[in-house]
């Protein structure tokens, strides 16, 4: 048990069982996706009150859902490399921020096409969109960071500060609707007692967020094993299979 | 564990933890500019500033929503259930607005304590079910919540 962990600590260890997990996780993702798609959009009611244009929760909140645990992902991934500094903890810190980015970029955006027919604007600065604005910035800002270092380590470090005190913003975005008055409604899905969703249409959202954390987890896995490649260019593993494939 | 990574983890916690706090203090400092609105019973109680822009948001009063013949001026009346604001509005409202729906009206407060709107929003609630049940519920004099009417 204590090895495989030892062992996620080696570069070439990782790749390899990065690609034996993508190997079967596309698949589920790709028939996860296309079926709560097809299930959502095409198979269930639409709603008492917005017609078909509510259909737009089975991409919204699935993005958002995931651009929030993305973060903690990535957060804690910058912690593990900031006290153990692991190696490759800085890989998953460095791999998640692009995803993550992408995520909340769908969230705003598919919100935004939505509010129009629906509130009657595209845009409002209410707590939880100004919130959620401000993590696409906090993506966008350990991207940028990682980039504007010349000094790998430095830049792994700053990141994984940047990514730390980003932190407070996750629960915020989350309780916002609660706390604030805003235009963005309180959450439909809820832990504890009734969902305020009907479970024909409850279902199928469910299906499309685990395919969403499946996405997430595919799209964080192959960004590891490219960024691992580079990282280790001038190694032997990498030029093992660097040959291998360039022969072709 | 190691001294020193046991020193990292405390100063991570640390900055973790004091970020959290420098966050909370200033939102909970600005909380009245994070509200997107006013409700109501603030606008009947002189909270809210007369004479310049601002929103109010509540639900449509049942049965308030007048329009006029001749142009598209409408009036209707937001409340929370404990005061009521009436509002003067001269535009196209948004598709979901309704009576006994939520809605947001940005506008300026004149001296009678008339909203005269510039902008209504919708605002809707975290109900989605679909049209067959929604009739159901009408039928059987529940809400939404399960409550009796």
């Amino acid at each position: 048990m204590w090895t495989f962990f030892h062992k996620l600590g080696s570069p070439p260890w990782l790749y390899a069982i990065a690609g034996a997990i993508l190997r079967w996780l596309v698949p589920i993702t790709l028939v996860a996706l296309v079926g709560g798609m097809v299930w959502g959009l095409l198979l269930t009611s639409p709603d008492f009150r917005q017609g078909n244009s509510y259909r737009i929760i089975y991409i919204h909140v699935p993005a958002a859902v995931v651009a929030l645990a993305g973060y903690y992902v990535m957060a804690i991934a910058g912690a593990i490399s900031l006290i153990w500094r692991m190696k490759m903890a800085d890989v998953v810190m460095k791999a998640a921020a692009p995803v993550g980015a992408a995520l909340t970029f769908i969230a705003l955006l598919t919100g935004a096409i939505w509010g129009k027919p629906t509130w009657g604007t595209w845009w409002v600065w209410d707590a939880r969109i100004t919130s959620m604005l401000i993590l696409l910035f906090l993506y966008l800002g350990v991207v940028a960071l990682y980039e504007a270092f010349d000094n790998k380590e430095a830049a792994g470090k700053a990141c994984a500060v940047l990514s730390l005190v980003g932190m407070v913003n996750i629960p915020i975005i989350y309780k916002s609707v609660d706390w604030w008055y805003s235009l963005h409604q309180p959450a439909s899905i809820k832990f504890s007692g009734e969902s305020t969703i009907d479970p024909s249409m409850l279902y199928p959202l469910l299906l499309m967020i685990a395919a969403f954390y499946a996405l997430f987890t595919c799209c964080l896995l192959m960004n590891m094993r490219a960024e691992l490649l580079q990282r280790e260019s001038r190694t032997q593993w990498v030029k093992k299979i660097a040959g291998k494939e360039g022969r072709r | 564990m190691h001294p020193v990574r046991k020193q990292r983890l405390y100063l991570v916690l640390f900055v973790a933890l004091f970020s959290s706090v420098a966050v909370g203090l200033v939102s909970y400092a600005l909380r009245g500019n994070i509200n997107l609105f006013y409700p109501p019973a603030d606008v009947a109680s002189g909270k809210a500033p007369t004479g310049q822009p601002l929103r109010v948001g509540g639900m449509v009063e049942k049965g308030s929503v007048q329009r006029a013949d001749d142009s598209l001026e409408v009036s209707f009346m937001l409340t929370d259930y404990q005061a009521s604001v009436p509002v003067v509005y001269i535009g196209i409202l948004p598709d979901l607005f309704g009576e006994e729906q939520g809605a947001v009206a940005s506008g300026v407060l004149d001296s009678e304590g008339v909203l005269q709107a510039t902008e209504i929003l919708a605002k809707h609630d975290e109900n989605y079910m679909p049209p067959e049940v929604a009739y159901a519920l009408e039928n059987s004099g529940y809400d939404k919540k399960g409550k009796t009417k």
